[in-house]
């Protein structure tokens, strides 16, 4: 059985109608990749996972549970943690701060300051720094962190490689293997194809609140992935 | 010596409005709300404190053991009930707030009548300490703005350096990523309101042990703490206790030019600091 | 207001809808049973009906000021007795007809609010209220000090003053009667068409977005300002007439919180804040509430309060919003049509509401 399983998932914003029948499974130990333009759906896909929008019970499933329209709050207390896009991470709080209130749940697990410190070292000479003064790299660091101190079942990453030069999403997307490692399964939202499937073993292309494409990173063809991508 | 001597006044009754303005200036830091009741709320406490001493026979200080809870409850429930739904835009917290202020001072004249009251504590209010000639200092005032200090420094603690503080500051600063914390903020907003009333509480007690009370006492109050708040400048309690301490300086000072001028002298000092450095005295930087 | 195509005119913008022919026609009828009043009437029928139409002008300014500028003010109180000092005052020195001073009063208070409005717009939004509550009580303490004005006993117009009014009791009663209920429609009407010009759709994008307004080059800060300057000299005229009435003023009573504005906001927000039906049906409302209750003072004013905190809960928009919206009326023609010659008119989106 999957461990997160998604099954004709339909969400709305208001009257518009953001995402269509999707499905999707990830397996515990897997790192899953959702691909596509902008507005194609793939924030709302991950937001309706974390409990911010209100969709159907039983369309969203963790571990055999219907956890679909729970609040937010409580998909954390169940092992769902969110990395929002945009990082948005708590101004008035520092990085250490940040990281603790991630933690505030108390949920047991391998993930604690000291183990965040590894992971990100650079982090932990900025600890006490005010969490804004950081940079775009760090910043996404310290979100991932605050993200994993809840100690997830399931992480999911929107839009990692926002505003970040090559060479920092490189660094970050280097360290997802340690965090699967610690059995974390991890759903990545890229419109950075490449990177995304270089990182990850499955992919799912969203296009106009669809999945117009699904595969295994190493078997998918190229020109179909353009075609779903764009929607021709 | 009599200018030291209202000065001095001025500074101790100045932590007396910090106190008043601790309460408000929490919950518009967590929440963007202006409790226009809280000057009502905290005449309200004074006279759960008043009763609590006539029916249970304890003195003012010692009716601090149940008012503060009571209040507390009572903070959480309201946020909880009625306030939370007001959330979201200007209008109706500001409206909502000011219809509980006018039943809390209407239900106050039915069921307590107009009369004035005032809370007892005995000879301690008359005691006072003699620094040097001519200059002495009461001890009540003396002990309320020590209790004033040690208050605020325990409410900064507990913003900086706790869970629930940082809970506070997070949920302030974005509640739905806050929710992705585990955070619940309906349940977070009701425990600030429940701090701020247990402040408004012990402000209460202490005003009414200062000067007598009526149910029309609360708007005063109420500006008495928002003046302070922007002498002070926002987003500090620091700022809002030196906010409070100028004020009380201005009424103190005020009064001794003409007695019946120590309000209107406040408000002058209030309406100087607005027209000159509008940010307040001390205002906090960021944000 | 008429678009061009290339071809000629395209469409046209036009306010009026089936409602609002009905609703003008009934208004039109009301106006004219209230101007007969005196034939109709007693004393108490019309003193009763001076107290409406003044509070009627007053909710309405408020509304224009809170509801459409987004300016909350808990102080207007300050132009009510500012009003009423300033036509007693008037009536005393000048030694002619007080109702001159009426139009001084609007003079004053318009004076004194730009200096006001200078130091309150420091101030934002929730905090601004407590600033306007402020400005309040320093208007009262100053005429409670200052015995020039009567300090804490405050002034009474000597009858020889009243007199002047006009000939004989029921000419004045009359002539005072027909004052409260010009002031009222004059004021009414100067809102409506305030809103239906370009200063109204201005009002209504700075309520609605304001960041927008401005990068579209909405004046935000003139355009606040002279509502805030309008409502303050509109709220003095009426106070000058209502203290004219009662002939004596003191600082308690000219700046009464309860009287000018506890009352003016609850019915406005019982009746509808941010529409201009609003005030009115509120004012109805609580007129007709007190008749029935009697006066229960403190009593009455608990309830007001538990009926308004209610309405901004569950219907924020109040009695005649949630009706308006729900069957489609309005009164006084504000809403904004597109009329495409040879189609059916396509209502804008309801342009009068609150966020």
């Amino acid at each position: 059985m999957a461990l997160l399983e998604v099954s004709g998932l339909s969400a709305f914003y208001r009257d518009f109608q953001a995402l269509r029948n999707v499905s999707m499974s990830i397996d515990a130990g897997q790192i899953v990749a959702v691909i596509g333009a902008n507005g194609a759906g793939k924030s709302t896909l991950l937001n309706s996972i974390a409990g911010l929008i209100d969709v159907d019970r039983s369309c969203i499933r963790l571990d055999g549970e219907s956890t679909g329209g729970l609040r937010p709050s409580s998909l954390v207390g169940r092992g769902i943690s969110l990395v929002p896009e945009g990082r948005r991470l708590f101004p008035s709080l520092s990085v250490e701060e940040n990281l603790l209130i991630g933690g505030h749940l108390g949920r047991r697990g391998p993930w604690n300051l000291e183990r965040i410190f590894a992971l990100f070292p650079a982090l932990e000479e900025r600890r006490h720094q005010r969490s804004t003064s950081l940079s775009g790299g760090q910043q996404q660091m310290v979100a991932i962190g605050r993200a994993l101190m809840s100690n997830p079942r399931v992480l999911l990453c929107d839009e990692l490689s926002l505003g970040l030069a090559p060479i920092i999403i490189k660094n970050l997307y280097a360290q997802l293997p340690a965090i699967v490692a610690e059995g974390v399964s991890i759903v990545v939202v890229e419109q950075d194809v490449v990177q995304a499937m270089m990182a990850t073993s499955y992919v799912y292309c969203l296009h106009e609140g669809r999945v117009s494409l699904e595969g295994r990173c190493a078997a998918l063809d190229r020109d179909n992935l353009k075609s779903a991508y764009f929607g021709v | 010596m009599q200018w030291v001597n209202a000065v001095m006044q001025g500074v101790l009754l100045g932590g007396l409005y910090a106190l008043f303005a601790a309460g408000l200036s929490l919950i518009f830091g967590v929440m963007g709300l202006v409790n226009v009741a809280h000057g009502d709320l905290i005449v309200l406490f004074a006279y759960m404190a008043y009763f609590a001493a006539e029916l249970l026979g304890i003195g003012p200080f010692a009716s601090l053991l149940c008012v503060v809870p009571v209040a507390a409850v009572i903070g959480y429930v309201l946020q909880r009930g009625v306030l939370n739904r007001t959330l979201g835009a200007d209008l109706p917290p500001l409206l909502v707030t000011f219809g509980l202020s006018v039943i809390i001072q209407n239900v106050l004249l039915i069921f307590c009548t107009a009369d004035s009251r005032k809370l007892q504590s005995g000879t301690f209010e008359l005691a006072s300490w003699k620094v040097t000639e001519g200059l002495s200092v009461g001890l009540l005032p003396l002990t309320q703005f020590l209790c004033a200090v040690i208050m605020i420094a325990g409410v900064q603690a507990l913003f900086y350096r706790t869970a629930l503080g940082r809970a506070f500051r997070a949920t302030s600063d974005d509640p739905s990523v806050a929710q992705l914390m585990g955070l619940e903020t309906k349940h977070i907003f009701g425990l600030a309101l429940a701090l701020s009333l247990a402040l408004a509480a012990v402000a209460g007690v202490f005003m009414g042990i200062r000067r007598s009370f009526d149910p029309s006492s609360g708007p005063l109050m109420l500006i008495f703490g928002f003046e302070a708040i922007i002498i002070g400048g926002m987003g500090s309690l620091w700022g809002t206790l030196a906010g409070g301490i100028v004020l009380g300086v201005a009424q103190t000072v005020g009064a001794q030019i003409d007695v019946a001028w120590p309000i209107l002298a406040g408000h002058v000092a209030f309406l100087l600091v607005l027209l000159i450095r509008p940010q307040g005295l001390f205002p906090k930087v960021f944000r | 207001m008429i678009g061009q195509g290339a071809d000629g005119p395209v469409y046209r913008v036009s306010h009026m809808d089936k409602s609002s022919r009905v609703g003008l026609v009934l208004v039109a009828l009301l106006i004219v049973v209230f101007v007969a009043t005196p034939f109709w009437g007693d004393r108490q029928t019309m003193r009763l009906l001076c107290e409406v139409f003044s509070y009627i002008a007053l909710a309405s300014l408020w509304n224009l000021l809170a509801g459409y500028a987004g300016l909350v003010s808990v102080g207007q109180q300050a132009f009510v007795g500012l009003g009423g000092y300033a036509l007693f005052l008037v009536g005393l020195w000048a030694d002619r007809n007080p109702l001159l001073g009426v139009p001084v009063a609007g003079i004053v208070a318009v004076l004194a609010a730009i200096p006001i409005a200078f130091l309150l717009f420091r101030l934002r939004g929730p905090y601004f209220t407590i600033g306007s509550w402020v400005i309040a009580e320093v208007f009262q303490q100053v005429f409670l000090q200052v015995d020039a004005v009567g300090g804490g006993s405050g002034i009474s117009l000597p009858a020889a003053i009243v007199r002047l009014i006009a000939t004989g009791r029921d000419a004045r009663e009359y002539l005072v009667y027909w004052i409260f209920l010009a002031m009222m429609v004059v004021i009414v009407a100067l809102i409506v068409l305030l809103l239906r010009s370009r200063w109204g759709l201005a009002l209504t994008a700075i309520r609605d977005n304001e960041l927008a307004a401005v990068s579209n080059g909405i004046d935000v800060k003139l355009t606040r300002l002279v509502v805030f300057v309008v409502a303050a000299g509109g709220t003095a005229m009426v106070g000058a007439m209502i203290f004219l009435q009662k002939m004596t003023i003191t600082p308690v009573s000219g700046f009464s919180m309860n009287n000018w504005t506890v009352n003016v906001i609850f019915m406005t927000v019982i009746g509808g804040i941010g529409r201009v039906e609003g005030p009115i049906i509120g004012a109805v409302i609580f007129f007709v509430l007190r008749e029935m209750l009697a006066d229960l003072g403190s009593v009455y004013l608990v309830l007001l309060g538990l009926t308004a905190i209610v309405v901004m809960l569950w219907a924020p928009k109040g009695i005649w919003g949630y009706l308006a919206d729900r069957h489609g009326w309005q009164i006084f023609p504000l809403s904004r049509y597109f009329e495409i010659p040879g189609k059916e008119a396509a209502r804008a989106p309801e342009m009068d509401r609150v966020p």
